[in-house]
């Protein structure tokens, strides 16, 4: 099916998101504005005001009523999604690279970047789900990431743990009660920033995204490595598809090489690999940026993607998506 | 394995230093103090003479010797004996060490007359090495070393299944590699950074030749062993003679040989020089060229001579590695017999005005020439009054053999066919005005009685490339119109396909032209090296990656056939027509079955990579791979066979394909079992892990809301709320008053 252009933002996209119902999408620019779209048909919901600078982040609550935002205006922010009603901002010394919702709702975690005098950190809030309660100021954990810098973080399945992917390619799992660090490995080439951790929706593995142009598939008990996904291009982001044992990897040449180069050149394309057989499958040409991130629908009908090039692209997936099946997959299926 | 810390013995505690013997080290590393005799040379082998001559011939001797340096005044002392008689010898006093450095590396095996060369030596050296007893008095035969077993050089060639290698070169690692089709090749060896530039075959594919900052190795063997080493520093370009025996190396600075920048196998001869011929069976240089500097009758804007593009090989062999020539522009050809490298008879061919030579690629087989002979093809501009000239030279006798006068010739390019019995002379001619060109085509037929030579002038546009069909006589030419100056596309192509007539007796009829296809990109010709079928493609190109698959010998149905066509000896067919991104080399392999097609890191950085593709034009496989630099086949020596054996083969080929069919088929299906097993494993093992991850998360109590086959099932669609929407778009909206 035709995608569906989102037109709103005028300048790179940085991150965009599904809420758990799969019929709105967030998505978050620099330039400076949060906005809400209907996926089914990409008419623009709203927009949320009140950032002063480049916005990095964005996640919405389990309850699609809260929205978290983060950006370089040291400031993570929550509103409320049905007004546009900013509830609580939080103030930090430096930008806020990450935020994302614990899966029952009840915790919000952001990552801070690293700047002069100032570690990298990551910081989890207890939040009230009610709209009109008055949100804390105080931290119920802080995890100071002095080794490499933390680019991104996410809670595992039952809040159980925080995972987080760092500057230099390794992965480290902390404990989300006591922040004690458990576990560090390289999962991919030292010194390659891992751009992007998205989780399987039991949480119970996890895909990352570097740009050592490889994608791998994490569990989160052990970080042991899965599955690896090589592909010819530094990637951004990473999702993995419930339904279909797919996989999503979207990237392309750096953003500061792209205007010398042709678009042809630039590998920008969302491109699917089978999960368990690490086999590529399709590719979707369409951005003429590279992809900064690339969201899949909850339900697994659908996926989209926001660009360097200022756009979101909605895709809806057609019938032979479905189903698309290996020999041996077809076997499983008629047991 | 060298020794290491841990394990050096350790028992020599008592260690005397003075029990060693130093000698050896001592005498390598002397030092060599200023001896204040480094301006003298020993100048030996000249003649004995009286002592009323003595002056005269020093004043002779003088001539020469001031060529290169100032000799002190009275520096030339020639001793006499008792019989008043010279002793043949001279010392000799320059001003200054560094000419005596030069005299001994210019003048040392001069010619003084026919019977006497001049032998000059620094005296320090005759002191060093001609002391008493540094010169063993009795002749001590070298030892011979027992004779090893090397590895089979050709071990390749005995592959099961007749497969071709293939090198390439991407990133820093080198590997070769067996060609599987459609499947990813198999490796035979890789290693890292096993080439400092490039890597090429020799011509008959048994050795790798890997280009360092040192010189030129050679690899081969089936353990990849290094089979020989050049040292030539900063080593530029390599080229092979045909039959594998002598390698050139080139360089664009000249060597540097002398005391303190020694290079293994090469001496004080090689000093300034850039091309160096080798005998690779021995690793040892038989002689050294300078780069020959012709003074460039066209200047720039600004007046400087602008630089001729260098003609590579410079150094061209002839078809059995017996002579090598090289031409000096304008003036002659120098022919070196191997394998002493001495110049044939002395001296070069003088050929007013040269402008190119090619050889024979065969041994020409004349008619009514019984002798050994090999031929070489020459041109010549206008010079004056006389018209530019193509000429056939044969060597040894340099008896030319045919010449054909040629007029308003602009330039010319000589194309032999692979087996010599033809050769293409592509002359490019300008009108009377010089404003226009066309091309002519001389073709020289080699083989037939008096060389006859036939015209093709049927060519209205400048032909740019122009191929011959290996082992056949069909010719394929690419034309362009003018090219306008100031334009930023280059204009289109036409590609020409010709083949001779059908004629009676087993003789070669006229060359005709069978048709021409217009409007093309196209600058490129790849015959399958066995003939019949080419690629025309586009390189280099920024609009056009096409590459063009024709068959000349299509087979039609007999109805269909073309009335026009029926006295030619080809069918052109068009097979198919493919694209290539960012293409910069294609490559045959040797056995004209495969077309690999290169996106070379060496040209461009775009999608570096390369296709596969049958002799049809079918893709058979695509790899895209970083920083892609090279891919070459493995070239294979001429067929064992003979004549009748390969007849027989052809004959039954039917017989044969059919078992090599039910091979391919038993083996792909043996890969895609394994392919298949190996995903079934992949899945168990996949859905083992899910299931215990369930069980965990069962344990945890932690429940997740997953509906793994939401979107898909029937039952996942009943919950969805249909919502009707109404897009209203206005697209005008106009009032009008009525009224």
């Amino acid at each position: 099916m035709r995608p569906i252009l989102l037109q709103g933002h005028e300048r790179a996209l940085t991150q965009v998101k599904y809420n758990a119902d799969g019929d709105l999408i967030f998505s978050v620019s620099k330039d400076h504005v949060v906005c809400a779209w209907y996926s089914h048909n990409g008419e623009r919901l709203g927009t949320y005001h009140g950032h002063q600078g480049a916005l990095w982040t964005v996640d919405v609550h389990p309850s699609s009523a809260l929205l978290a935002t983060g950006g370089a205006d040291n400031t993570m922010r929550l509103w409320e999604v049905k007004t546009g009603r900013l509830l609580h901002t939080w103030e930090f010394a430096t930008s806020i690279k990450r935020v994302e919702f614990s899966p029952d709702g009840r915790q919000l975690l952001g990552v801070t970047e690293k700047r002069s005098g100032h570690l990298s950190t990551i910081v989890v809030y207890e939040i009230d789900p009610d709209v009109d309660a008055e949100q804390t100021d105080e931290q119920s954990l802080r995890i100071v990431c002095d080794e490499s810098k933390a680019t991104v973080a996410g809670f595992s399945y039952g809040a159980k743990y925080i995972i987080a992917g760092h500057e230099d390619g390794t992965v480290s799992q902390y404990d989300a009660k006591t922040g004690e660090l458990l576990l560090n490995i390289t999962v991919h080439e030292p010194d390659m920033q891992i751009t992007d951790l998205q989780w399987s929706a039991d949480r119970t593995y996890f895909i990352t995204a570097s740009k050592d142009k490889t994608a791998k598939l994490v569990t989160t008990n052990d970080l042991e490595i899965l599955k690896s996904y090589t592909t010819d291009t530094p990637l951004n982001s990473a999702a993995i598809t419930p339904v279909k044992d797919y996989v999503i990897l979207g990237g392309g040449q750096a953003a500061m090489d792209v205007t010398t180069t042709s678009a042809r050149q630039g590998k920008f394309e969302a491109r699917f690999y089978h999960k368990i057989f690490m086999e590529e499958i399709g590719r979707v040409r369409g951005h003429f940026g590279p992809l900064n991130y690339v969201a899949i629908h909850p339900k697994g009908t659908g996926y989209c993607s926001g660009g360097e090039d200022g756009y979101v692209r909605v895709h809806h997936f057609d019938k032979p998506y479905f189903d698309f099946m290996y020999e041996v997959e077809r076997e499983q299926a008629n047991l | 394995m060298a020794p290491s810390y841990e394990n050096l013995p350790i028992e020599d505690d008592e260690f005397d230093e003075s029990e060693i013997d130093f000698s050896d080290l001592q005498e390598q590393y002397e030092v060599r103090l200023e001896e204040g005799l480094d301006a003298f040379v020993v100048v030996d082998g000249l003649p004995v003479v009286p002592e009323e001559n003595r002056q005269k011939l020093i004043k002779f001797l003088l001539r020469k010797l001031n060529s290169v340096g100032k000799v002190k005044e009275d520096g030339v002392f020639m001793p006499l004996n008792d019989k008043n008689m010279t002793e043949g010898y001279a010392f000799v006093e320059y001003g200054a060490a560094n000419e005596a450095v030069a005299a001994v590396k210019q003048l040392h095996g001069m010619p003084l007359d026919k019977k006497h060369t001049m032998a000059v030596n620094k005296l320090t050296d005759i002191d060093r090495y001609g002391r008493e007893g540094r010169i063993d008095d009795h002749y001590t035969p070298p030892t011979i070393e027992p004779f090893q077993q090397k590895e089979h050089l050709r071990s390749w060639l005995g592959d099961i299944e007749a497969r071709d290698q293939m090198v390439m070169y991407r990133g820093d690692k080198v590997g070769v590699f067996w060609n599987e089709k459609d499947d990813p090749p198999e490796m035979v060896v890789d290693r890292e950074n096993w080439t400092e530039f490039f890597v090429q075959w020799s011509p008959l594919g048994t050795y790798l030749t890997s280009i360092h900052a040192q010189g030129v190795q050679l690899w081969g063997g089936k353990a990849w062993s290094r089979q020989k080493r050049f040292a030539h520093p900063g080593v530029n370009l390599v080229d092979f003679s045909p039959n594998e025996k002598y390698i050139t190396t080139w360089s664009h600075r000249p060597l540097q040989v002398d005391e303190n920048h020694p290079v293994p196998s090469l001496s004080l001869e090689e000093d300034g020089k850039n091309y160096v011929i080798w005998d690779i069976a021995t690793g040892k240089p038989l002689r050294s060229f300078a780069t020959i500097d012709v003074p460039s009758a066209t200047v720039d804007a600004e007046g400087n001579p602008v630089k001729k593009k260098m003609q590579w090989p410079t150094f061209k062999w002839s078809s059995d590695d017996n002579y090598v020539a090289r031409m000096t522009q304008g003036q002659s050809i120098s022919v070196y017999e191997l394998p002493r490298m001495n110049l044939l008879d002395k001296q070069s061919i003088k050929i007013e005005g040269v402008m190119d030579f090619e050889w024979a690629p065969a041994a020409p087989r004349r008619d009514g020439i019984k002798g050994y002979e090999q031929l070489f093809c020459y041109w010549t501009p206008e010079l004056g009054s006389n018209p530019a000239k193509v000429g056939l030279m044969s060597i040894p006798s340099k008896e030319i053999v045919r010449t054909r006068n040629l007029f308003s010739v602009s330039d010319a390019k000589l194309h032999w066919q692979s087996e010599a019995a033809y050769v293409c002379v592509k002359v490019d001619r300008h009108s009377k005005s010089k404003k226009s060109l066309a091309t002519n085509l001389e073709i020289f037929r080699v083989r037939e009685k008096g060389v006859p030579v036939e015209v093709v002038d049927s060519i209205k546009d400048t032909v740019i490339n122009f191929a011959w069909e290996p082992k056949g006589n069909r010719f394929v030419l690419i034309t362009t119109g003018e090219i306008p100056a100031a334009s930023a596309v280059p204009p289109k192509t036409a590609v020409s396909f010709f083949c001779p007539e059908k004629a009676k007796g087993g003789v070669v009829g006229n060359f005709r032209h069978i048709r021409t296809i217009d409007k093309k990109n196209s600058n490129a010709i790849y015959w399958s090296p066995k003939g019949r079928f080419v690629v025309v493609a586009a390189l280099q190109s920024q609009q056009s990656f096409e590459l063009d698959f024709y068959d000349l010998s299509f087979e039609k149905s007999k109805d269909e056939k073309d009335e026009k066509d029926k006295d030619l000896t080809a069918n052109l067919q068009l097979m198919s027509t493919v694209e290539h991104y960012g293409v910069t080399d294609i490559e045959w392999d040797p056995t004209g079955r495969y077309v690999a097609t290169v996106a070379s890191a060496f040209r461009h950085l775009m999608e570096n990579g390369y296709h596969l593709y049958d002799f049809k034009g079918t893709l058979l496989r695509e790899e895209h791979i970083d920083r892609f630099k090279q891919l070459i086949w493995r070239p294979r020596p001429p067929t064992l066979l003979s004549k009748e054996e390969q007849a027989d083969i052809r004959k039954n080929l039917r017989n044969y394909s059919r078992i090599f069919d039910e091979q391919d088929l038993a083996k792909k299906n043996t890969a895609n079992r394994q392919v298949v097993e190996q995903r079934r494993r992949l899945l168990e093992e996949w859905v083992a892990w899910r299931e215990q991850m369930k069980e965990m998360l069962d344990e945890e109590g932690i429940e997740v809301e997953v509906e793994e086959d939401a979107g898909q099932g029937k039952d996942a669609d009943a919950e969805v709320e249909e919502i009707e929407e109404i897009v209203e778009e206005i697209i005008e909206e106009t009032e009008e008053v009525i009224g």
